[in-house]
């Protein structure tokens, strides 16, 4: 048992940390809260309706001044943004501005500076980014906003993004899944039933792909399906096409589909490949001499056998798919992006960790419901990886 | 028998544990002592020019050894190492609405212009940049332009002039390439619907400006293929997949002439933006660093980059020093995109509208781009 112990910090320190506070940062954002805690403390009392008193004014016109100095400005009038368009260079520039004291009252100081503080906007912006635990990030993870009364609506249509994006990752890694079992199960079959010279020679044509870079294996793809590609000069060399109707077989769901598939192919041979070495061929023989025809045989005899393989592979394509995001970013074009090409978006570039999180919590809730689902219809123990 | 060979390996396998271990420490002292600087970049053809414009002759001068890394843009890897306090980068090239934002949220280092040299021509550094290439946190380093760029060879007849033109289906009946985000695009599209280019960002500011924008863009949804990385679209270019597309142009100029690729800029209603280099905050080799980017900023380095990739110095002073290219001898000027004539139709990137409307235009491009 002690030995094991080694295994379980890394995978504690290197796994589940990381994921604990991806998932935390979801739902846990002290920014705004920290660098304006007597503001929001005024704002408290606010109904949220007209403009608030002027002690807001005054002590937002401080603890701005304050979050310049600290350098802290950037973060909250960034999370402010994210809620308000515009938000961002209205804080900076206010911050810039304020003067440090004045004799007039704070509220028409600052109006002056920019007349959008004198609309509720700005306040009910501050007040929901203020809150230290927030929904706000599922929210928008699922196209909801929080209205200003407190209420759940959905986003402005052409804001609406994630929730199609779920959807069409969900029925594309079910489609790799498929077809990665179609392709595979014919050619696991042969493997497993060759003679060991011949399937030794066989696996490593499944292998050697598998060893080779995932960005080399994508970029192959795009210089065989191209416009101006291998496959559309054989085809227009052939005449099966004219030189001016080339096929657009890439940057778009086709080649996010043909990448993936040719991609995640091993992980679905493999598993069926130990699953079917394992069934002796003398069943298949009873069968027949009990007089069974060969797609009975099949159906009845061997298909059964092979099921933890397909159940292995399939849950194993399945779930490495929705996770994918290198290959439908070269291939894929417009059409072909799945949602965690908006994780990553949202991870490097707009830094907004929380939804990242968001929608990482989805994705590995929506795994951990399929997990469930398999455990019940097939049964987790028949799973076979080896 | 066994246990005597076992017993001769272990042996014979000290020594050389012990050099493995004189190597490390070695190699750890040197670490401690030789001094050495990271610096990042955007590597492709951009990042040949920093190596061989600033970087050699940086360590020439001053013994610092340079580290390069390379990257594409984004906040995300430095806040990482400054959250976590492991610093590994020093000086990085940023965009310049990185560049700001970093600054903002305490990720780089306040950069003082005056503490800069000064120019080739003894003006002090605060007038020698020009001012829109200063930042609190970040010193210019070069103006570039997005543009777009076609295919001679692939458009017989009569050829693209105008922004307009890249939008014109029913003359260019091609297929087109542009980079898969909001910027630059929105503003081409109402470059191209006619709106005049200073007032670009006041009409993109309106609610209707907007739809405007996307409207445009949708009249050559069907026939745009969209990039990300900077290489891309001199590779589809020149394989055909597209005729025209926008660029960096500064990779569309490698291509022209290291590569004789017959690509032809359209200059009108180019987009110029400003790249600055910045310091990760709390970097422990902050005094190199300086030193790097004083050394970087100098006008005749600032050259030496324009002379290897067409992008324009910030440094008033550096521009004239921009002569030829130093592999082919090329004249510099008509390539650069703050040349006379080139700059005459260029709109300035407003990098602070950008900053204020980045997230809620992404997520509405990325819906648009997903219909």
């Amino acid at each position: 048992m002690l030995l094991v112990v080694p295994l379980l910090l890394f995978v504690g320190v290197t796994f589940l940390a990381p994921l604990g506070m991806m998932l935390l940062r979801s739902v846990h954002d002290p920014v705004v809260a920290d660098a304006l805690p007597e503001t929001l403390g005024v704002l408290a009392e606010w109904d949220g309706e007209g403009l608030p008193p002027e002690a807001a004014y005054e002590t937002i016109a401080r603890e701005l001044t304050r979050a310049r100095e600290e350098r802290t400005l950037g973060q909250v009038a960034g999370r402010v943004n994210r809620v308000e368009s515009g938000m961002r260079s209205l804080f900076t520039r206010t911050a810039r501005g304020l003067p440090e004291v004045t004799e007039r009252p704070w509220r028409e100081v600052m109006v002056e500076l920019d007349e959008a503080w004198g609309q509720p906007a700005v306040w009910n912006a501050v007040r929901a980014t203020g809150q230290r635990f927030t929904a706000r990030h599922y929210l928008n993870a699922v196209d909801m906003q929080r209205l200003p009364d407190g209420s759940v609506a959905r986003q402005p249509e052409e804001r609406r993004i994630y929730l199609s994006l779920m959807w069409r990752t969900l029925w594309v890694s079910g489609a790799i899944t498929v077809l990665c079992l179609l392709l595979g199960y014919p050619i696991a079959h042969l493997i497993a039933h060759s003679p060991p010279r011949r399937a030794n020679l066989l696996l490593l044509l499944v292998l050697v792909p598998f060893w080779t870079s995932l960005l080399v294996r994508t970029t192959a793809w795009i210089v065989l399906l191209q416009t101006q590609g291998v496959l559309n000069d054989i085809l227009v060399a052939i005449g099966l096409i004219g030189d001016d109707g080339r096929l657009t077989m890439i940057y778009n769901m086709t080649g996010t589909i043909v990448a993936m598939t040719h991609v995640l192919l091993p992980f679905m041979v493999l598993p069926l490949y130990s699953v079917m070495r394992a069934i002796p061929p003398r069943y298949m023989d009873a069968a027949a001499s009990l007089g069974a025809t060969p797609t009975q045989a099949f159906r009845r005899v061997y298909w059964p056998q092979t099921l933890p393989g397909v159940g292995a592979g399939s849950l194993l394509v399945f779930i490495l798919a929705i996770g994918y995001y290198i290959t439908p970013a070269l291939v894929g074009g417009s059409s072909g992006q799945l949602i965690s090409n908006m994780v990553a978006y949202h991870m490097q570039t707009s830094l907004n960790w929380g939804l990242a999180g968001a929608l990482g919590g989805i994705m590995l809730a929506g795994v951990f419901v399929l997990y469930v689902l398999y455990d019940r219809l097939v049964g987790i123990e028949r799973l076979s990886l080896s | 028998m066994t246990r005597r060979r076992e017993l001769r390996v272990r042996h014979s396998g000290l020594p050389g544990l012990a050099a493995l271990l004189a190597i490390v420490c070695a190699g750890a002292l040197q670490g401690a002592y030789a001094q050495s600087l990271t610096t990042v970049s955007w590597g492709g053809s951009y990042g040949r020019a920093v190596n061989e414009g600033i970087n050699i002759p940086f360590t020439a001068e001053t013994g610092i050894r340079i580290n390069v890394e390379d990257y594409n843009g984004g906040l995300a890897q430095i806040r990482a190492q400054v959250d976590v306090g492991n610093i590994h980068w020093d000086v990085v090239d940023l965009e310049i609405a990185d560049a700001v934002r970093g600054c903002d949220e305490g990720l780089l280092e306040l950069i003082d212009v005056a503490s800069m040299p000064p120019g080739a021509d003894g003006t002090p550094a605060e007038d020698d940049f020009t001012p829109d290439s200063r930042t609190e946190c970040g010193v210019g380093a070069v103006y570039w332009s997005t543009v777009y760029a076609y295919n001679s060879e692939n458009i017989p007849g009569e050829k693209p002039a105008t922004m307009a033109d890249f939008f014109d289906l029913d003359r260019f009946p091609v297929r087109r390439a542009m980079r898969r985000v909001p910027q630059v695009n929105l503003e081409f599209a109402l470059i191209a619907d006619g709106v005049p280019l200073d007032e670009v960002y006041a009409v993109l500011d309106t609610p209707e400006g907007l739809n405007r924008a996307f409207r445009k863009l949708e009249t050559i949804k069907d026939e745009v293929i969209w990039w990300e990385a900077g290489a891309q679209p001199p590779q589809m270019l020149a394989d055909g997949e597209v005729v025209m597309s926008t660029a960096y142009n500064g990779r569309i100029f490698n291509a022209q002439v290291l590569e004789n690729q017959p690509f032809v800029i359209v200059w009108d209603g180019q987009l110029l933006d400003v790249g600055q280099i910045g310091i990760v905050a709390g970097t422990p080799r902050l005094e190199a660093a300086l030193e790097y980017v004083a050394f970087a900023s100098r006008a005749e380095q600032q050259a030496a980059v324009g002379r290897r990739i067409s992008y324009s110095p910030t440094r008033r002073s550096g521009a004239p020093l921009v002569t030829t290219h130093v592999e082919t001898g090329v004249d510099m000027a008509p390539h650069l995109p703050a040349s006379p004539g080139n700059v005459d139709r260029a709109l300035r990137y407003d990098w602070q509208w950008w900053v204020d409307n980045q997230d809620e235009l992404n997520e509405r491009f990325s819906a648009w781009l997903a219909r």
